[in-house]
């Protein structure tokens, strides 16, 4: 992990008041630039209130990681940022995330920019049933008309960074669907990035892999931390711990600790987080 | 198997269940499957039984005439000559006018229901798409007859005569008398007919689409026409045309709906809007009345034709499904 | 335009190619609208007049009691509703434990043997095949043997139409269950035919009673295989043996000929096997949503 350690201020443990805010000496992550700004986020399926009133500042160009035990809210968050929700009309949300200086959630931008600016690699791999080559181009032709060489270009860099080039160069016009789960993920890992997205969200994009995939795509997240902002939601502290920069600790739709990964995972200010970390329950 | 406390009084839950070792009869499986087995079998012997009790059945008119049959239009029960082409005109005619409109609004309705519809919306439209799909074949040859023709002699007609039929080429389908019954007039009730039964279908095969693969295309900025089209239509390609292929057989062998708007008259004619004769809705008319061996013969072999062109239709379909997925490298 | 390394201010609403993609998507769902529309605007239509001249027949009670008049006399349709009743029912308990049986073969027995292939192929064919041919195919194994019409042979022309629908919806509802549920019964060690019976019958037993459901109400109005097999009877008949009337060839004689009478009595029959058959349907329906 490059991440220097940072030693917060020695401060008294404390049980009590539950905390959404940042707290005030968290200097790194105050200090850096917010990509994404949330403020009094609350989330309903229906009736049922399932985010409520998170507060946090996603910094640029670093990855940031949900942890939490299942029904948290975590994807429920993470899918917010690209208002996936709209798709779904008993899901609505409040309060708001400002993203260069628009709040996403009131825009009157037309949604599917906005999420052509934030994109999304989801839990289970969903190539979509065209060639690989193809899979790429289709978000790429939604926004830019290249001619075939350019095109190939294009595929051929995304599929380089995604570090799966090697594997389909020969294949590029076989079926996504014919390639493994893993190689599948880091296609649509490639796919998301191709048209080069400022923030990436990915749902636990390893849960349905195996080890060595993981690996791979852990890799991968390192990489792509350089050009984007990249948060991750994950069910595996240990992942979190590997690859992301900050960590924020989720219980029953509350934000319950959000800081520098090391201090989570070392030394977490608040006994819910440490209950999670050292396995109490979840 | 363990009885060993059989007569000796226990206390009823003081202990966790005997696990009941199997005492399942082991032809118990092996019995069942043979006995599924011996029905496929029953079902996979049926076309070729159809098949061959039609053949034995028009063997009378296949000796007589061969394949001059097809292509011959005289029909003409008094001086016993028959001859096929102007039913198998008809039918192919009808069916291919219910196609053409029936699938693009078919595809239309159930885009609509998937991906348009607000919530409210979608189970009252749904169970009304089906709710048409329901109603039998006979009703919309009645109302075709009688509420149906009438206007569509009055008004839209004469329309069609005055505009379509001055077209260079394509107008000569156009022409001709407008007496309400024809070709284009059950071609139309047809269409009708087959739109709720391919809508449900693809709506069925639309909404099987997983969430997340609709996602990720929406997550990448696309439109829901996107969605639709470049997505979810290929992904069911297999259940969209096997619901298409469905809607063409029905077309093909309606019988109802056909026999009481088409005409019933043994003449080839050019244009739509004359009456004419579908190889259905001649059995249906004729089949009880006819007198004599060569009629009947006549008429079972308009019924193996018909039985043809639907298995042909529908076995190139499934073989074109086939190889789609193959080639696709994805499993059906 | 960079190609290779993609720019991020391409994504903005005055990129050409994104708002001519607004407009096709804009227009196409418009026309979808209409499709919707369009569709319908005929089912009201229909189902109108349908209720409208039927309605008049429907509410006389002589309609439900009387038997088939001549033309010009007053009458009923009892012999044709109580003989379609018959029918349908016979053909559907013939035909469903086949397809049932039949399906699950496919299903769950059938994994790479040339018969389950063949089947669902032929069966596929089948399911298309146009209802008068069955009919003519009844007729010629049947009725011509025995010499005679009878409703035996209508409810085996009925039967054969049950038995694709059963056997496609019986496969496709079995091939849904996941394979994970089956494993489950099995590693407990239960049997497989106890694991098809109750386990996975149980698990698609919504599909395969829409398939059921589905078949019923396709027969229900069904004329042309009733044709020739059934024939029609003017009087009220308890013999299976011999032509038994039914609903959809009395309608069709009466709505073809050109008496007002009858005319009227064939609507009044066409609104009862539409309320019949949209009632089977809407039953089914909600019985299904009350059991998930």
């Amino acid at each position: 992990m490059e991440t220097a350690a940072v030693q917060p201020a020695a401060r008294p443990a404390i049980h009590t008041t539950m905390r959404t805010e940042l707290p005030a000496d968290a200097a790194p992550l105050a200090s850096l630039k917010p990509k994404l700004s949330i403020k009094g986020l609350n989330f309903y399926y229906g009736g049922f209130h399932a985010l409520k009133n998170v507060t946090m500042d996603i910094p640029e160009g670093k990855v940031t990681a949900f942890i939490g035990p299942s029904g948290c809210g975590k994807s429920t968050l993470l899918r917010t940022f690209n208002r996936m929700y709209s798709l779904y009309p008993e899901q609505r949300a409040e309060g708001e995330i400002m993203v260069d200086g628009e709040n996403l959630l009131t825009t009157k931008q037309d949604v599917s920019l906005i999420r052509a600016k934030i994109g999304m690699v989801f839990q289970k791999p969903t190539p979509f049933p065209m060639s690989i080559y193809d899979n790429i181009a289709f978000g790429v032709r939604l926004f830019e008309s290249l001619s075939k060489r350019e095109m190939d270009d294009r595929v051929e860099w995304a599929l380089g960074r995604a570090a799966l080039w090697n594997e389909v160069k020969g294949k590029l016009s076989q079926s996504g669907q014919s390639l493994s789960g893993g190689q599948q993920q880091r296609l649509c890992i490639a796919r998301g990035i191709a048209i080069k997205p400022e923030v990436l969200l990915l749902d636990e994009p390893c849960s349905a892999l195996d080890p060595i995939s993981t690996a791979k795509v852990e890799e991968l997240i390192h990489e792509l931390k350089n050009d984007y902002t990249v948060v991750i939601v994950t069910h595996n502290m240990q992942q979190a711990a590997r690859v992301s920069d900050f960590t924020a600790y989720m219980y029953l739709g509350e934000l319950i600790e959000y800081d520098v990964t090391d201090t989570i995972f070392i030394k977490p200010k608040k006994p819910q987080t440490e209950d999670y970390i050292t396995g109490r329950f979840g | 198997m363990n009885e060993s406390e059989a007569g000796r009084p226990t206390a009823v839950t003081s202990r966790a269940p005997e696990p009941r070792r199997l005492q399942a009869a082991p032809w118990a499986d092996a019995g069942f499957e043979w006995l599924t087995r011996i029905f496929a079998f029953f079902v996979f012997s049926l076309l070729l039984a159809i098949l061959v009790s039609l053949m034995i059945g028009s063997s009378l008119t296949l000796e007589k005439y061969g394949f001059s049959f097809i292509w011959s239009s005289e029909w003409d029960p008094v001086q016993e000559k028959f001859g096929a082409l102007v039913p198998i005109f008809g039918t192919l005619v009808t069916s291919l006018i219910a196609m053409l409109i029936g699938v693009p609004v078919s595809f239309g309705i159930a885009l609509f229901l998937t991906e348009l519809s607000p919530a409210w919306l979608k189970r009252p439209l749904g169970t009304a798409i089906e709710l048409l799909a329901a109603i039998p074949s006979i009703i919309y040859g009645m109302w075709g007859l009688f509420v149906f023709v009438p206007l569509f002699q009055t008004y839209i007609q004469p329309l069609l005569i005055k505009t379509l039929g001055n077209i260079p080429f394509a107008g000569v389908l156009f022409e001709g008398p407008p007496i309400g019954i024809g070709m284009l007039t059950a071609g139309i009730v047809l269409s009708i007919m087959v739109i709720p039964f391919i809508t449900a279908v693809m709506r069925d095969v639309f909404e099987i689409v997983p969430a997340m693969l609709k996602e990720s295309a929406y997550g990448l900025g696309a439109t829901t026409w996107e969605v639709v089209w470049r997505v979810v239509l290929p992904y069911t390609k297999v259940g969209v045309i096997g619901g298409v292929m469905l809607g063409l057989g029905r077309a093909l062998g309606e019988t109802m709906a056909v026999t009481f708007v088409i005409g019933n008259a043994h003449r080839l004619a050019t244009s739509l809007m004359a009456p004419g004769n579908s190889i259905a809705s001649a059995l249906a008319n004729e089949f009880t009345e006819a007198v004599g061996d060569l009629y009947f013969s006549a008429l079972i072999e308009l019924g193996l034709i018909l039985f043809l062109i639907t298995t042909i239709v529908l076995a190139l379909a499934k073989l074109l499904l086939l190889r789609l997925s193959r080639g696709e490298g994805t499993k059906t | 335009m960079s190609a290779v390394i993609p720019d991020q201010s391409v994504i903005n609403s005055g990129n050409r190619i994104y708002r001519s993609r607004k407009r096709v998507n804009f227009f196409l769902l418009a026309v979808s609208s209409l499709a919707l529309a369009y569709g319908l605007f005929w089912l009201i239509w229909i189902l109108a007049v349908l209720l409208y001249e039927g309605g008049t027949a429907l509410a006389q009670a002589s309609l439900y009691y009387q038997m088939t008049p001549p033309p010009g006399a007053d009458g009923g349709i009892a012999n044709a509703i109580a003989g379609s009743l018959l029918m349908v029912a016979v053909g559907t308990f013939i035909g469903t434990p086949v397809g049932i049986l039949a399906g699950t073969y496919l299903a769950e027995f059938g994994r790479g043997s040339w018969l389950a292939g063949a089947t669902r192929f032929l069966n596929d064919v089948l399911l298309s095949a146009p209802s008068i041919v069955i009919g003519l195919f009844v007729y010629s194994i049947y009725v011509a043997r025995v010499g005679h019409f009878s409703a035996w042979a209508g409810a085996l022309a009925l039967a054969l139409l049950v038995i694709p629908v059963v056997v496609r919806t019986t496969d496709d509802m079995l091939k849904l269950v996941p394979n994970t549920l089956r494993e489950a019964a099995m590693a407990l060690g239960c049997p497989v035919w106890k694991m098809v019976t109750m386990i996975t019958y149980r698990a698609a037993r919504t599909g395969i009673l829409t398939g059921m459901l589905l078949a019923v109400a396709r027969i229900s109005g069904e004329t042309a295989p009733l044709l020739f097999t059934a024939l029609n009877n003017q009087f009220w008949s308890n013999n299976l043996n011999a032509p038994m009337a039914n609903l959809p060839v009395v309608i069709f004689q009466f709505a073809m000929s050109p008496y007002e009478n009858w005319h009227r009595l064939a609507w009044g029959g066409a609104a009862l096997i539409t309320i019949a058959v949209l009632v089977l349907n809407i039953l089914a329906r909600a019985l299904f949503r009350k059991t998930d």
